[in-house]
């Protein structure tokens, strides 16, 4: 095997192999590691918020650190942390599925994450420098305009980095399913974690311009002495929010629907029956991205579009609710009469039907524009979108790191401390988030840094915090187990699930070519059907040959630090106009490595029929 | 190495751009691309739109455009993407001399819309102060069209490269998918051109 040769290789090679890498596999890993330290970091910041929530008029911290909190909580959590995780088991178990080699963009792929990972690193470096941005993760304008200091511009800059690569993975991926699905492997053949990741890229890809946009405005508003929001001169604050929700609402989509996917794969794993009405999962999917374009207007029934919008756009919303329950009854309906097994995978799909229902059904009453005078901008609204966010997509992350963790690292983790850890983070989730229903309801505003003595808020807060605590404590012990897994973990087989898909018929980890042999694909769940037919193992679809693959490169770090340094050259030329230096020195930077790619054949490299024959299974 | 992409009349395949695996991504991930391009100038347009009579007491529309110089720019634009259909007809036919020939006339004319462009900014500002900060129809009016301009200068620098770096090697299976890339997205710079010509100017000489 190869791993032994990896082992023996120095830490520099190996640092030096990951920065390089242009294998998917690889690179998920990347996501996975990066996506993980920002949701440290967001939860981080949740818990801060939830200590200065835990009493009355607390003061634990300032009100403008405060405000720096809840920025980047939501900015962090939904930026850096859930879209990164999920883009990481996108990337590791997508090419798998469908029995690929690799991504079709490996250079792009590795491009993506760098971007993302620098812009995150971006935004975090405000905290160092004077400050992190304050306009809530929503940065409305003109309170983003207004905001003094750099925190927002590390917030417009940080994101522009990482949007742009979200963007390049998201084509990427299009690509991919499109052209490099193996023999046999149509598109309605195709998983539903697949599917999912095929429509989330189509989201990616029509929503994330608009933020790009939005950002740009925002930009040059702030640095470059731009109107766009300045009413003074004919400016329009109303642009930002619909350019923010025009790639607001499909982000959360774009977070949902891989949550979906993984949960489509799980529940027939560990039912031991095929995903029960398959076809309407898949059309439900593509009409949940496409109403999600068309609600984007929900976030904004307060601010005056006139009742004719707002009813068009509640419509819409409502309407959402009718392919997200074909979902709901579709998974109970795979569960029937299957023969379940109730492992930590399980136990996160099973937990995320009933939290995402009543997430979906608080949706449904916010959908109302009536009934939303009331709710908007207070405690019920959080309350609903951690529902959905945290009872859809970190359940689905959590879920499915546990049911792919072995495919990725070849270790299985450990089950009872998975088990302590579930119960922790479910019951502390409830804890936390139900309770906020009420508060809202009873009028506590979101956003607030203190809350007064005496008006029926103390009890519910109190709970609140104790949750976050126990969902805390969760998440450590979910962390101590990918330790303790790494270090003496059960070593995974190929297929320790018995699994239906093409992923499981891959050793576990994958080979860094994935497949010896494109697999023939002969129908839904080409695995199961394998083994169902006594044989157990995947026809291959091509006789055994030379394999092409790409070569590594570390032009797409090089080019990111090029616009990380660019970055604070926009941020600070405001303050002394010999920071545009930073900008032409990072420019040069990025654009010279983007030069060098076009200047520089890069053919790959071809592994061997003999090296092949020579590496046994 | 066996894997000779270079082409001669006899292996000469009916589209090279998308005879390999890798053309074919190319192709295809250019295409999503223009689709994410097509949402990026869309949300301009509607920022434009909304902006476009806030003019703040500064100069408007009406006192700026002048369909003399447009005209012109839409005709060095709408011949480019004429001629660069013209490179791609040589390319198909294997004729590399002729498809630089055509791509150099395009490149010539992108120069051409540029330089027109540069002027107009500058006429603007120098004889109106009709400035990126003068009012947000200013802002608007600069980030639209500039980022329109913006993509043909990097148009411009993306094919000049190409150009020069197979200029002695000839065309083969390889770098017929970055030439077919390049004029697909040049295309599209054309077509945002048309509705800038429509949306910027002639809306904006008439309201």
């Amino acid at each position: 095997m190869s791993s032994a040769a990896t082992q023996k290789r120095g830490f520099g090679a190996m640092l030096w192999d990951y920065l390089t890498t242009v294998d998917h596999k690889k690179i998920g890993i990347l996501y996975l590691i990066g996506g993980g330290f920002f949701f440290l970091l967001g939860g981080l910041e949740a818990m801060i918020i939830r200590i200065q929530l835990l009493v009355p008029e607390n003061d634990f911290i300032s009100a403008g650190l405060y405000n720096e909190m809840i920025t980047m909580h939501g900015t962090t959590m939904i930026f850096l942390a859930a879209m990164p995780l999920l883009l990481g088991l996108m990337n590791v178990i997508m090419p798998l599925q469908i029995g690929a080699r690799d991504v079709a963009f490996p250079f792009l792929n590795s491009l993506g994450f760098w971007l993302f990972f620098l812009g995150g690193i971006l935004l975090n470096c405000s905290w160092f420098l004077g400050g992190a941005p304050d306009a809530g993760w929503t940065s409305y304008a003109p309170l983003s305009v207004q905001s003094p200091g750099h925190g927002v511009d590390f917030y417009v800059m940080g994101l522009q980095l990482s949007g742009a690569g979200t963007l390049i993975g998201g084509i990427n991926f299009l690509v991919t399913i499109v052209t490099m699905r193996a023999p046999g492997m149509t598109y309605m053949r195709m998983p539903l974690f697949t599917w999912t990741t095929f429509i989330t890229s189509i989201l990616i890809l029509f929503a994330f311009p608009a933020l790009t946009v939005g950002l740009f405005l925002l930009m040059f508003d702030r640095m470059m002495g731009a109107a766009f929001f300045d009413v003074a001169l004919g400016g329009n604050a109303i642009i930002w929010q619909h350019l923010f929700w025009i790639f607001g609402h499909p982000e959360v989509y774009i977070l949902i629907l891989p949550a979906f996917g993984v949960f489509s794969e799980i529940l027939p794993t560990f039912s031991k029956k095929r995903l029960f009405g398959y076809t309407a999962m898949v059309f439900a999917t593509i009409l949940i991205a496409f109403l999600g374009f068309m609600v984007w207007a929900h976030h904004m029934f307060t601010v005056g579009l006139g009742p004719v919008a707002n009813a068009i756009f509640a419509i819409a919303t409502m309407a959402i609710a009718i392919p997200t329950g074909i979902k709901i009854f579709n998974w109970l309906a795979t569960m029937w009469g299957g023969s379940i097994r109730i492992n930590s995978a399980m136990l996160w799909a099973l937990a995320f039907v009933p939290t995402f229902t009543i997430g979906g059904m608080t949706g449904v009453m916010l959908a109302s524009t009536v009934a939303d005078y009331q709710y908007h901008d207070t405690y019920f609204v959080v309350a609903h979108f951690h529902y959905v966010i945290v009872g859809g997509v970190v359940f689905g992350i959590l879920a499915a790191l546990h049911y792919w963790w072995p495919k990725i690292f070849g270790r299985i983790l450990n089950e009872a401390m998975g088990k302590i850890a579930f119960w922790l983070f479910f019951i502390g989730f409830h804890l936390t988030f139900f309770v906020q229903h009420f508060l809202g309801l009873m009028g506590m505003p979101r956003r607030y840094w203190v809350f007064l003595e005496g008006q029926g808020l103390d009890t519910g807060n109190l709970v609140s915090s104790i949750g976050a605590f126990l969902m805390g404590i969760g998440g450590l012990i979910f962390l101590i187990n990918i330790i303790y897994s790494s270090v003496k973990g059960e070593k995974a087989s190929a297929d320790p699930w018995d699994g239906r898909t093409l992923e499981w018929a891959t050793a576990s980890p994958p080979v860094h070519y994935n497949f010896k042999q494109l697999p023939l694909v002969r129908g839904l769940d080409p695995l199961w059907i394998e083994k169902m037919e006594g044989k157990g193992k995947i026809t291959p679809a091509e006789p055994l040959d030379e394999i092409h693959m790409p070569n590594g490169s570390i032009l797409p770090l090089i080019m990111t630090i090029g616009f990380f340094i660019a970055s604070f050259g926009f941020i600070y030329q405001t303050d002394h106009k010999a920071w545009l230096i930073a900008i032409y020195v990072g420019m040069a930077i990025a654009l010279g490595a983007m030069l060098t790619r076009s200047l520089k054949d890069d053919h790959g490299y071809h592994i061997s029929k003999e090296e092949l024959e020579r590496e046994a299974e | 190495m066996s894997h000779d992409h270079s082409l001669n009349p006899e292996t000469m395949p009916q589209e090279p751009e998308k005879a390999t695996h890798e053309g074919k991504n190319k192709f295809l991930g250019l295409w999503f691309f223009l689709g994410g391009e097509t949402v990026l100038f869309a949300s301009l347009f509607g920022t434009y739109l909304a902006l476009r009579n806030s003019t703040a007491d500064g100069p408007s529309s009406q006192d700026l455009f002048g369909l003399e110089l447009v005209f012109i720019m839409t005709i060095l634009l709408l011949t480019s993407s004429l001629t660069s259909v013209y490179a791609m007809y040589h390319m198909k036919n294997n004729d590399f001399a002729k498809m630089q020939l055509w791509l150099g006339v395009t490149a010539l004319l992108g120069v051409g819309f540029l330089a027109f462009e540069i002027y107009e900014f500058a006429h603007y500002i120098t004889d109106y102060g009709f400035t990126f900060r003068s009012s947000a129809f200013g802002s608007a009016f600069y980030t639209l069209v500039g980022f329109h301009g913006g993509h043909v200068a990097f148009g411009l620098s993306w094919i000049i490269v190409l150009m020069a770096r197979n200029a002695k090697r000839g065309l083969n299976l390889y770098n017929a998918p970055k030439f077919y890339s390049f004029s697909l997205y040049w295309h599209f710079i054309d077509v945002v051109w048309v509705f800038i010509f429509t949306v910027v100017y002639l809306m904006g000489m008439v309201s």
